[in-house]
């Protein structure tokens, strides 16, 4: 099962559609599929070990993934926001290899020979070429198709690997083929090295849905975008998100409020979404429905969703536990299982966190070292959690940021929802600071909220004890400005706790 | 049969890659599919001629065999004679 499968069934079915709209450049799935041909015989012929792109969302990156599975040659697109140093370390691992984009940067951090690197469109303009003579034919699809290295906060980078066989599963098993009506356009922003990215193109492929690259991203080219091209479908980040919200409240781009009447569906994710911006965006947007996805590079994208009916349910109720689940990552797909074990692995029951696993055949749990999965098939997302009695799964934080305090557990979220409720509050963040007496103990970081006098903190302290037990209250609070997010709004914990140390 | 395989039939157009099998013979307008197209294609029998869907995935009772349609065609997919359905999925949300 080779992933390239999904363009060659839109290009037979609808040769002349336009499948990708970028940079005003329009391509058909016969185009792309043209290019994704003629792109694996460039790689075929290069006789690299891995298809790398090195460069923002552009129609090269559909080629170069398509065309590398073609070839069945692992695609790694990389990070153009890593450091050189980083940079380097990763192109020296994947040498030899044929890769798309930041030419000078490349040739500058990695001077071998063993690699062959072209601009975009020199790539590009080479695999519309040799598409004339490629072979149609595919290889099987058995290996590797996507290679992605982990952000790495600790050790270097891993090399997380997912084969043909788990991205076929993940699509067959949430998309249904050619669905989209001929109008429908999916706006794609996040870059193209994160699995939302890879997972954007072979869905909304599949979907035969129109994709809308959007290389950069700023909250008015989103707009201009989303309007001129009649975008129906959008996933963002929850930063993203929040700059839209700002800018359309300032009367959107250009002045002009922008037309935003297809827009049915806005998903998110990558990120924790703060509750009272999905409660505004739901007011914004009354007719759109959102989604919420849950999901980890190793398990092909999405494991768990909170669908548009769960969220306008959870909007307009006044029951506690309903209105809660808003601040969920929803329920598992059909096709994969989650459980939440204790550190001894044993299964906790509902309303118990632990660390979340998950099982199935979109999940690769594999890196190129190991594999991360146990006897049983089973992937520990290293992410702490807990489900409800309905089945609804909440995240609290990395389970590597709970706080163990004198041997009790503590998980950063619980502390930040209380704080959170303070109305002078406007960002939370709880990390484990050293402690002789504890080991380890609770530290605080509010954002006050603007125009409001920041909180106290014994005020803070106080909320904390009568919520939850004494052991949860902060021994120390900070105050700042802001707090620290890496570009798709993942908090940057380890920031935060080099601010207590300093 | 392996994951994978694209299977052609005898009788008409379509085309199938199997997602999962077990023992049995695939069946397209009443005759086995194979991986290579025969010179001669035949005709559905009237009573195994509603057609194959593209992009559709056909599955026994059993759930034992799940076939995805790459290529549309007028014969009907079983195996060893028993029909084969259209797997209803639930339709989700997208996500991506």
């Amino acid at each position: 099962m080779n992933i390239a499968l999904f363009l060659e069934m839109a290009a037979d079915t609808a040769p002349d559609r336009i499948g990708l709209v970028c940079d005003g450049q329009r391509w058909s799935y016969a185009d792309l599929l043209a290019g994704a041909r003629g792109a694996a015989a460039l790689i075929r012929d290069s006789g690299c070990a891995h298809v790398a792109l090195l460069d923002e969302s552009s129609e090269a990156a559909a080629m170069a993934l398509f065309g590398a599975a073609l070839a069945g040659v692992p695609y790694v697109p990389l990070n153009y926001r890593l450091a050189d140093a980083d940079l380097g370390a990763l192109l020296e691992r994947i040498t030899p290899a044929l890769i798309v984009g930041d030419v000078d940067r490349v040739r500058r951090l990695c001077p071998t020979e063993s690699n062959i690197v072209l601009t975009r469109a020199a790539f590009v303009e080479a695999a519309q070429a040799r598409a004339v003579d490629a072979p149609a034919e595919g290889e099987d699809g058995e290996g590797i198709a996507i290679q992605l290295f982990t952000s790495g906060t600790t050790a270097a980078p891993k090399a997380a690997i997912l084969r043909h066989a788990n991205l076929v599963s993940y699509i067959l098993g949430t998309v249904e083929f050619a669905a989209a009506p001929e109008e429908d356009a999916a706006l794609v922003s996040v870059p193209p090295y994160h699995i939302a990215g890879i997972a954007a193109l072979l869905s909304s492929i599949y979907a035969m849905r129109r994709i809308l690259m959007l290389p950069a991203f700023s909250p008015e080219a989103w707009l201009d975008l989303a309007a001129d091209e009649g975008a129906s479908n959008a996933f963002v980040v929850p930063t993203m998100l929040a700059r839209i919200i700002e800018t359309m409240a300032k009367g959107g781009a250009k002045g002009r409020r922008p037309d935003l009447s297809a827009l049915r569906a806005i998903a998110y994710g990558g990120g924790k979404m703060p509750t009272e911006l999905i409660h505004q965006a739901l007011d914004l947007f009354p007719a759109t429905g959102f989604t919420n996805a849950y999901g980890l590079t190793e398990t092909s994208s999405t494991i768990a969703l909170l669908g548009p009916e769960e969220h306008r349910a959870a909007h307009g109720s006044d029951d506690p536990i309903v209105r809660a689940r808003l601040g969920s990552v929803g329920r598992p797909l059909p096709t994969v299982e989650i459980e939440i074990r204790d550190e001894d692995g044993a299964v906790l029951p509902p309303g118990q966190a632990g660390e979340i696993y998950v099982r199935g055949e979109q999940v690769s749990g594999e890196y190129r070292e190991r594999s991360a999965l146990d006897a049983d098939g089973w992937f520990p997302t290293r992410d702490a959690g807990y489900i409800d009695a309905d089945g609804y799964l909440f995240l609290s934080g990395r389970a590597d940021d709970v706080i163990v305090r004198g041997g009790e557990n503590i998980s950063p979220g619980e502390i930040e929802d209380v704080v959170m409720t303070h109305p002078a509050v406007a960002e939370a963040a709880a990390v484990a600071i050293p402690s002789h007496e504890w080991g380890e103990a609770v530290g605080l970081i509010v954002v006050p909220r603007a125009g409001h006098d920041a909180p106290g903190e014994e005020e803070l302290k106080q909320m904390v004890r009568a919520r939850l037990r004494s052991s949860r209250v902060p021994e120390r609070v900070l105050f700042a400005d802001a707090l620290p997010y890496n570009e798709m709004g993942k908090l940057l914990r380890r920031e935060i706790k080099k601010l207590f140390a300093a | 049969m392996k994951p994978g395989t694209k299977l052609k039939s005898a009788m008409c157009d379509t085309e199938v890659m199997v997602i999962r099998s077990g023992a049995g013979t695939i069946e397209c307008g009443g005759a086995a599919m194979g991986e290579a197209k025969p010179d001669a294609i035949g005709t559905p029998a009237p009573d195994l001629a509603a057609g194959t869907l593209m992009g559709k995935r056909y599955v026994d009772a059993a759930g034992t065999f799940e076939l995805l349609c790459v290529k549309p065609g007028k014969g009907s997919l079983s195996v060893d004679g028993v029909a084969l359905s259209i797997k209803d999925a639930k339709p989700l949300p997208a996500s991506d």
